[in-house]
């Protein structure tokens, strides 16, 4: 038998794997359609219509309509005269990216490894301002950092706020987008931190590392996938964010290009072309901001 | 960064010599995890702390480690006082049960980690040298995750013999590892404790673990050390119904001692008496537990006759079960009076297993491989 019967045997068998193979590879596909036929209807279509929209210039003589020339100056042009707004919005997001990581960290380390039964608690704190609406929330900081308020109050009692004011000013933005977009900081660190196995910092101890060392060497570079996670999540809405400028900052130098883009499409007659040019600019930053820092703190080197 | 080098290394205790615990005692909230334990555990000697679990042993390890402080008492190597200093200034280390490596590092990484932070130059040298002492040299450029699990247990094992310590910890270093593997490394370890010359103190509530690689066990009990030696005293004459039971199995019984000499005990159960030498019995007055191993009873057919004075026959009985292992056959024989005991067999003839369940059966054995020791309830009672 043997050598010719096992040949057949193996052929059978690789045959009917065949067809097993088959429809294992057609099920995957089938499993994409929804999220794929959504994704085309409401992100794919949308960035063609902007994308052409950037490029195109105004009907003279019937505003409101517009027409495909390849006008590409309407980059050069939104740039030229929006620039600041769009440093400003780097800028802004930067920092509260910043203090969000100073505040988020110790929160998301104190809830993974010293609350104890208070975990639940802090979790529920840190996930409940989800439940009102984040423009209420932002109005409710107008009323906490206005003039007359306890901060803004207190400080200028002590003679120690220049200028007299809080709102209308670039602290009172920084401030409303670090406090906005906390949770999104604070919730991937904690759960990177959670899954760091405290005998492996009890390991850092053992292998003379005192406590700030091993928290430098061990604790932080094991929770650096939170830490990259949590910075984009902060980041990338934080520099497209209007609302946080418009309710509590001023109507001269803390202007973020999210409110450029706002005004643009809504208020100007004309300006749909320079809002979705300064839209795909930002997108375009921000994807080679993307690209350079996961290059720099990227997957590979964390786990 | 140097400065925070120096630092860790400039508080690092240096001593030398055996390690010893004073009247150590560690509690949690009321219970009580280790209870005024002493102990020295002789300088190059590997010294297994043997238990169940909740027996204490851990917490012991994590005392010595300086991961826990000790609520009394204190912990010294040679002279020096560790009592109350951090686990990073002692010279100590651990290898723990789960590993602990840390996942972002290589595998030499992990392995320099420790000379590192004590700012020795030669960190990357060491790791080199510390995983090929392991064999695991070839796999010093990969990350933990990508290990099997005896691989991990190396790497954790090189990770702290690297650093030279005085003491080296280990957790229950083999629990997670299959039986073979595990085998493996119990030669394995000895091996390497045997080449470096470290004092190794081993945590398992694995009894043959411990007797395969330790010079002492020092058998723990509710917080307590119930008997301490080498692993064939323990095995061979132990002091407590608590140190027969949990290394290897005993037969035992309670009996009255109706009678003693200068060097001989005797007892009485259900109309039999049995002698032993005095040297062997642990308790010499009242209802003692006598005890006898199970490798240790001969199974005969008939009723032995002209045996030396010296063994002891026990009989008729039943055989209730038989299971063949390979090396030996056990059976387990009911004996009227006494109860079940159980009697190991080497299978030295071709076709060993011709006794069967419901076989009429005698057992004899040397009354110089008897012991006897306080029964539990008279245990329970002492302070």
């Amino acid at each position: 038998m043997t050598a010719l019967a096992q040949a057949q045997i193996a052929n059978t068998t690789a045959v009917e794997g065949d067809h097993r193979v088959k429809g294992r590879r057609i099920t995957p596909y089938l499993l994409l359609i929804p999220g794929l036929l959504w994704l085309v209807m409401f992100f794919v279509v949308p960035m063609v219509q902007l994308a052409i929209v950037s490029i195109e210039s105004k009907f003279p003589g019937y505003p409101g309509y517009y027409y495909l020339d390849w006008n590409v100056f309407n980059y050069a042009n939104a740039l030229s005269e929006f620039w600041p707004q769009l440093l400003r919005s780097f800028l802004f997001a930067g920092l509260a990216t910043i203090m969000a990581f100073l505040i988020g960290y110790p929160l998301a380390y104190a809830m993974a490894f010293k609350a104890g039964r208070w975990r639940n608690v802090m979790m529920i704190c840190v996930v409940a301002p989800f439940f009102t609406s984040f423009i209420l929330r932002t109005i409710a900081w107008r009323q906490i950092l206005a003039d007359e308020g306890p901060i803004a109050s207190t400080l200028n009692a002590l003679h120690l706020l220049p200028g007299g004011h809080i709102t209308e000013t670039w602290v009172a933005v920084v401030a409303g987008l670090t406090y906005n977009f906390l949770p999104f900081m604070t919730l991937p660190i904690y759960s990177s931190l959670e899954r760091v196995d405290p005998k492996v910092i009890e390991a850092g101890g053992d292998l003379y590392a005192n406590g700030l060392t091993t928290f430098r060497r061990v604790t932080l570079p094991m929770s650096m996938p939170g830490v990259l996670a949590g910075t984009l999540m902060t980041f990338i809405p934080a520099a497209g964010d209007y609302v946080n400028a418009d309710l509590l900052g001023s109507d001269i130098d803390t202007k973020m290009v999210g409110n450029v883009i706002e005004s643009q499409f809504f208020r100007v007659p004309g300006g749909f072309p320079t809002a979705a040019a300064l839209s795909f600019t930002l997108m375009a930053i921000i994807l080679l901001m993307l690209f350079a820092y996961t290059r720099r703190f990227g997957t590979e080197e964390l786990l | 960064m140097m400065a925070l080098f120096s630092k860790t290394s400039g508080s690092f205790r240096e001593a030398k010599g055996d390690l010893r615990l004073e009247a150590v005692t560690k509690k949690f909230g009321d219970f009580t995890a280790v209870d005024d334990l002493s102990l020295t555990v002789p300088r190059g000697s590997f010294f297994a702390l043997l238990g169940p679990s909740g027996c204490g042993k851990t917490t012991n390890l994590r005392m010595i480690a300086g991961l826990e402080q000790p609520s009394q008492g204190r912990i010294l190597i040679g002279d020096t006082d560790l009592t109350g200093s951090r686990p990073y200034e002692r010279p100590v280390n651990t290898v723990f049960q789960s590993y602990a490596l840390f996942p972002h590092l290589t595998v030499r990484d992990n392995v320099a980690f420790g000379p590192k932070r004590r700012g020795l130059p030669d960190a990357m040298e060491k790791a080199d040298a510390a995983l090929k002492l392991v064999q695991m040299g070839h796999l010093a450029g990969r990350k933990p995750p990508q290990l099997s699990g005896g691989q991990q247990q190396r790497v954790a094992l090189a990770r702290a013999l690297v650093n030279e310590p005085e003491v080296l910890l280990l957790d229950e270093p083999l629990g997670a590892l299959d039986l073979k593997l595990r085998r493996e490394m119990q030669v394995e370890l000895k091996r390497i404790q045997t080449r470096v010359g470290l004092t190794f103190i081993h945590v398992t509530h694995d009894q043959e673990e411990a007797m395969t690689m330790a010079d002492t066990i020092a058998v723990m009990n509710k917080g307590r050390i119930e008997q301490m030696g080498t692993p064939a005293s323990l095995y061979d004459l132990p002091r407590t119904a608590f140190v027969a039971r949990f290394l290897g199995q005993a037969n035992m019984f309670e009996a009255e001692v109706v009678s003693s000499t200068a060097d001989t005990l005797t007892l009485e159960r259900a109309g039999h008496h049995f002698t032993l030498p005095r040297k062997r019995a642990a308790v010499e007055t009242g209802t003692v537990l006598y005890g006898v191993r199970p490798e240790k009873l001969f199974l005969s057919e008939k009723a032995p006759t002209d045996l030396p004075s010296r063994m002891v026959t026990l009989g008729p009985g039943r055989i209730i079960d038989v299971s063949f292992t390979g090396v030996s056959t056990n059976y387990i024989v009911d004996v009227p009076g006494f109860g079940a005991a159980s009697a190991f067999e080497q299978n030295l003839d071709v076709d060993p297993v011709h006794n069967r369940p419901g076989d009429e059966c005698w057992l004899s054995w040397d009354q110089g491989h008897a012991f006897t020791v306080a029964t539990e309830t008279a245990e329970a009672s002492t302070p």
